[in-house]
């Protein structure tokens, strides 16, 4: 490609019906794309679609309905592992996220976790990719253990070094920070904390959307996404991991479908993924991410990149002209994907929100569930703006004068 | 209602200025209390002089303009009253002392935070357990 390809906002908002909506008189600009994205047209038409044509359940019923339902799920399935460059047999669909690094801490480290083992995470997670481990760390007596980050935001590898003599038993890190943008080379991490021995986790939760991520080049274990932030709908989301690493773990929850056999005293598994999807799993949004990955495939993932460059290159050159700006991060779009997290002034992050509202702007204020990355930062909170496909230049436009009014009002 | 009548002179002058601001060298009561949303931090203290009166009363904290503000102005109210007085204190008042912005459910906690903390330290003294219905009940 000798020249980057990017987006045709214009063509890209009318697939957004939200979009239209009016928010205090004014136009909706939504900047809040971490926290969750809008959907398009496309994905709400699936769910429309599923639920009035074919509402049926997988992999149990052999009449037609049920023979339709489970064909689009596993398509789903097919379609979602294909974008992100894996396997469907390692690809188990669950709530989100958060769901994926709970069903790695159970079904994995209930099983090979033992005392006096290390973890290790990063002082970049979101607390999903802390929490789950703090719990594992206290229930298993096993220690664990924090990445640094170097003065200008991104993790401090001689840390990572010096952990993987402890040859820990996982290595959690994020792809890409929620507060920072901070894209890491979690190729190469993991990498030398598989050479070390440990198992590797990662959280794609702010990778997948913006960027083209293959999981089999990075190498990990596990790979984690949530759909909602993706375009897709809320309450799904997907773990890959690898193969045989899943058919030797324990399954998650018991119920129905995760099942081979079932007898008074006791059962057998299916297969791999299904073993980790007991009960009724959730068709009708496992269909709609489909539809968000055949939305995303079809506008290209190095175009989507290349957009949210552009939109962090002119937010990097626009809003520092606004005085008392005060950016986060690595501010490089080069390494960084669509966020970019701040302060104004005195103005607190809440306080800004509030006036950005009344401006049609949505932004997230607060510790954004990585509260010690913001604790790092050395502030109570900071403001986050983070952008879409959908976003144009016009939003950060937008952002820049509702800044101008925020410190008119604060009169700072 | 607009966000400059919501963000007055007067709030802007307590987030900045706060009165009753610090920490007590000697104190009876002292309670904390944090909004996860925001980040919000308060720290109240108060000495009981005779009679029941609030004798003494500071804070500290760190937050939002509308959290900040309030707890500020109201020490200022609660200074000399009767620790009685606290447990009369209502949503409402809080509101008027704010000159009654329009705050949306998330924000209405910011505003009521420094009522949460000088109830719950002073049920306590009192002998009794604040159970807060005013700004709990939406989710954070």
């Amino acid at each position: 490609m000798l020249q980057a390809e990017t987006l045709d906002v214009k063509k890209i908002r009318p697939d957004f019906p939200i979009l239209q909506r009016k928010v205090h008189g004014r136009r909706l600009v939504y900047l809040d794309n971490a926290a969750t994205t809008q959907k398009p047209r496309q994905v709400i038409d699936s769910l429309l679609d599923y639920y009035s044509r074919y509402n049926s359940n997988v992999h149990r019923s052999v009449h037609t309905l049920g023979e339709e339902a489970t064909e689009a799920y596993e398509s789903s399935r097919e379609r979602v592992a294909r974008f992100v460059g894996t396997a469907a047999k390692g690809l188990v669909f669950v709530r989100g996220t958060t769901e994926a690094s709970n069903l790695v801490r159970f079904a994995w480290g209930e099983k090979f976790v033992k005392r006096g083992d290390t973890l290790v995470t990063t002082m970049m997670e979101h607390h999903s990719n802390i929490v789950p481990w703090q719990l594992l760390a206290k229930r298993k007596d096993a220690k664990l253990r924090f990445i640094g980050l170097q003065p200008g935001g991104t993790l401090d590898l001689a840390q990572l070094e010096e952990a993987l003599r402890e040859s820990p038993r996982l290595v959690a890190v994020t792809h890409s920070s929620n507060v920072l943008g901070t894209v890491n080379d979690v190729a190469r991490i993991c990498t030398i904390a598989r050479t070390a021995g440990a198992i590797t986790f990662v959280d794609g939760a702010q990778a997948v959307p913006h960027m083209p991520v293959d999981i089999s080049a990075i190498g990990c274990d596990f790979y984690a996404f949530s759909g909602h932030k993706m375009l897709g709908p809320t309450g799904i989301g997907a773990l890959a991991g690898k193969k045989d690493l899943l058919e030797e773990m324990d399954p998650f929850q018991g119920g129905g479908e995760m099942i081979r056999e079932v007898f008074p005293d006791h059962s057998t598994w299916n297969d791999v993924p299904h073993k980790f999807e007991a009960g009724t799993v959730n068709i009708a949004d496992s269909i709609g991410l489909g539809a968000a990955v055949d939305y995303l495939t079809a506008l290209g993932m190095e175009r989507v990149r290349n957009h949210e460059k552009g939109l962090l290159k002119y937010a990097m050159e626009t809003l520092p002209l606004v005085k008392g700006f005060q950016c986060y991060g690595p501010q490089d779009p080069e390494v960084t994907v669509g966020v970019v997290s701040f302060n104004l002034a005195d103005i607190h992050p809440h306080d800004l929100a509030t006036i950005l509202d009344e401006e049609g702007v949505a932004i997230r204020s607060g510790n954004h569930c990585a509260q010690p990355l913001v604790n790092w930062l050395g502030v109570p909170a900071t403001s986050r703006a983070s952008f879409c496909v959908y976003n144009s230049e016009d939003d950060i436009d937008a952002l820049k004068a509702g800044l101008e009014k925020a410190k008119r009002i604060f009169k700072s | 209602m607009s966000s400059a009548d919501i963000y007055r002179e007067v709030i802007l002058d307590y987030y900045r200025n706060p009165r009753n601001f610090g920490k007590l060298e000697k104190f009876d009561i002292e309670a904390h209390d944090t909004n996860p949303l925001c980040g919000d931090e308060l720290d109240i203290q108060i000495r009981v002089g005779s009679g029941s009166k609030i004798e003494e009363i500071k804070f500290t904290g760190k937050g939002c303009a509308i959290s900040q503000a309030s707890a500020s102005m109201l020490t200022e109210l609660a200074k000399d009253k009767q620790l009685e007085w606290v447990k009369q204190v209502s949503k409402e008042d809080i509101l008027k002392m704010l000159g009654n912005p329009e705050l949306g459910p998330s924000r209405i906690k910011c505003a009521l935070l420094g009522m949460k903390v000088l109830k719950t330290g002073v049920y306590g003294y009192l002998g009794s357990r604040y159970e807060d219905n005013e700004g709990s009940d939406s989710s954070r």
